[in-house]
């Protein structure tokens, strides 16, 4: 495993990792970024994506030389130090209403499945929450069950409500606002992954394990309200 | 406290930046133009990181209901307190009942307008920054509207100060902006990256505090234009399909999936968003100790900006 810097303007580098991404890089990646904040003197803040961190600095701290002399050295350490803890979060999905799981018969049709099946296998599966990124607690997911992999939409939807539960390509996701999409939307949580109103507004973090529980209609109205309210807990363990 | 009479198209309150979010999807925020924003602070014997009102391509009107230490900076909005015209880049003494109002951009497009005390609106993760796509900090996560109130935080008058004239930043001229190239660099054509650096680009009217839209002299790609997504420096300059950059300011998003080809540098993001849509800037690269020499050197002369402010 090697690393690859290059230079993000005069206040971030961005560091690239080798390797297949996958669990085991996302892992890595996680590791290395601990090891960094603990570490390394004049880093800012760091972004993971897939295959990289972007780590902002302060120059007057640190040279960028000495930046990146300082991560190289951590690396033999990455693939042995203990990884940072990894929650598993469960959030309730309502799939059998078709006003918030629209694509679902479509998704059913598409892969010769029944919604039943459609709804085992995505229920079944467990995701990792590989990097958060593009709008405010989005998660980028991984852990699509081989059998749900589907081409993204052809044409885009300009408009996706909050919370909608999709699957395209190997990813999952989940829509933090509203915006527009390109998954095809198996249901929706009424859990608030992005809550601008409370102190900890983003739900999910790097390295989350998630699942999702199937909840009818009546008991996602319920949790609704209680989210409405702020007395609603996601179970996280 | 202060009453908006008239909150213009686009007045949040800022600070300097809700920093460490970045890795939940929440960019920082604060003041596009970071440089005029801290001589406003300055000019009323604030800290750099106090809370000011950011006005877009048009000012404000509101009236102040306590005496303080008012200073108005960046764009060249005309001032007047009570109707009579008062000068920019100054220290400006108010008293409980004027009616502070700023008008159209004739330069620039985003003028700072500091308090004595700086506003004081509840902090959400460590900031008072207004982010508006997330809804997040400044007063409800939206611009300023009409009967809107926002506190001061208690402060002394400070002294009165202004910046010398020589060192009052010149929107009117097309700016030079440097870049450090990189980070995806090595995926455009080197004739593209050449034109990048040897053309002027247009400033376009989309642009906002997440991106500043340019035209210009196309940046080829030299194999398609997406990436394994990323994270997104302030700066970057992204150029997706359409060979056009986009060059990511404070709400940007944290990550994307495009090419980038430069990042600008820190201390020359401010010019970019000063820059009026119609006019254009230029672009000369720079490589990395020579990025941190002039930034260096940028925030000595803003130390210089403050010695060189004479008593009234």
């Amino acid at each position: 495993m090697s690393l690859a810097f290059h230079p993000a303007g005069d206040l971030a580098v961005l560091v690239e990792l080798d390797g297949e991404i996958g669990v085991e890089l996302s892992m890595r990646l996680r590791t290395l970024e601990m090891l960094i904040s603990q570490n390394v003197t004049g880093v800012v803040e760091t972004v993971p994506a897939f295959r990289s961190l972007l780590v902002y600095y302060d120059p007057r701290a640190i040279g960028y030389l000495a930046l990146c002399d300082s991560i190289t050295a951590l690396l033999p350490q990455a693939g042995s130090a203990p990884v940072p803890p990894s929650r598993l979060v469960e959030l309730p999905c309502c799939y059998d209403d078709p006003e918030l799981g629209f694509d679902l018969d479509a998704v059913a049709q598409r892969l010769e499945l029944t919604t039943a099946e459609v709804i085992a296998l995505h229920t079944g599966a467990e995701y990792l929450v590989y990097f958060i990124g593009f709008a405010p607690g989005q998660p980028y997911l991984t852990g699509t069950p081989e059998r749900l992999v589907i081409p993204r939409l052809e044409t885009p939807r300009t408009h996706t409500a909050p919370g909608s539960v999709g699957i395209g390509g190997t990813q999952s996701c989940i829509y933090a606002v509203e915006s527009p999409g390109g998954f095809w939307v198996l249901g929706r949580t009424p859990v608030a992954i992005y809550d601008r109103g409370v102190a900890e507004p983003i739900l999910l973090r790097p390295g989350d394990r998630l699942r999702f529980r199937p909840v009818d209609r009546r008991e996602y109205d319920r949790v609704a309200a209680a989210v409405a309210a702020q007395k609603y807990r996601p179970v996280i363990a | 406290m202060i009453v908006i009479l008239d909150g213009g198209p686009q007045t949040t309150v800022q600070d300097l930046g809700r920093f460490g979010q970045l890795r939940y999807g929440i960019p920082p925020s604060g003041p596009v133009d970071g440089h005029a924003f801290v001589l406003a602070n300055r000019l009323v014997g604030n800290g750099d990181s106090a809370a000011a009102l950011e006005c877009t391509v048009m000012g404000a009107r509101f009236q102040v209901h306590v005496a303080c230490a008012i200073a108005v900076t960046g764009a060249e909005m005309p001032v007047t307190i009570n109707g009579s015209e008062a000068p920019r880049w100054s220290t400006l003494i108010v008293k409980s009942g004027d009616v502070v109002k700023l008008g159209a951009a004739r330069v620039g497009v985003r003028s700072y307008i500091a308090f004595s005390g700086g506003l004081d609106v509840t902090a959400v993760l460590g900031s008072r920054s207004t982010y508006l796509r997330g809804g997040l900090g400044g007063l409800e996560g939206r611009a300023l509207r009409k009967d809107d109130r926002v506190s001061l935080l208690p402060a002394l008058l400070p002294r009165a100060w202004r910046v010398a004239s020589d060192r009052v930043p010149d929107y009117a001229t097309a700016p030079e902006v440097r870049v450090v190239l990189g980070p995806q660099a090595d995926r455009f054509t080197e004739a593209g990256v050449a034109a990048f650096l040897n053309n002027s680009y247009e400033m376009l009217p989309q642009s906002d505090r997440m991106g500043a839209r340019l035209r210009g002299e196309r940046v080829p790609h030299l194999r398609g234009h997406d990436i394994i997504s990323d994270g997104i420096a302030l700066g970057s300059v992204q150029v997706a399909g359409d060979g056009q950059p986009i060059i990511l300011l404070v709400d940007r998003q944290s990550t994307g999936g495009y090419t980038k080809l430069a990042t600008v540098c820190s201390f020359d993001i401010g010019r970019v968003g000063q820059l009026k849509p119609g006019r254009s800037l230029r672009f000369r690269a720079v490589g990395v100790d020579e990025a941190h020499r002039l930034l260096q050197e940028h925030r000595a002369l803003l130390e210089s900006d403050l010695s060189a402010k004479a008593k009234e």
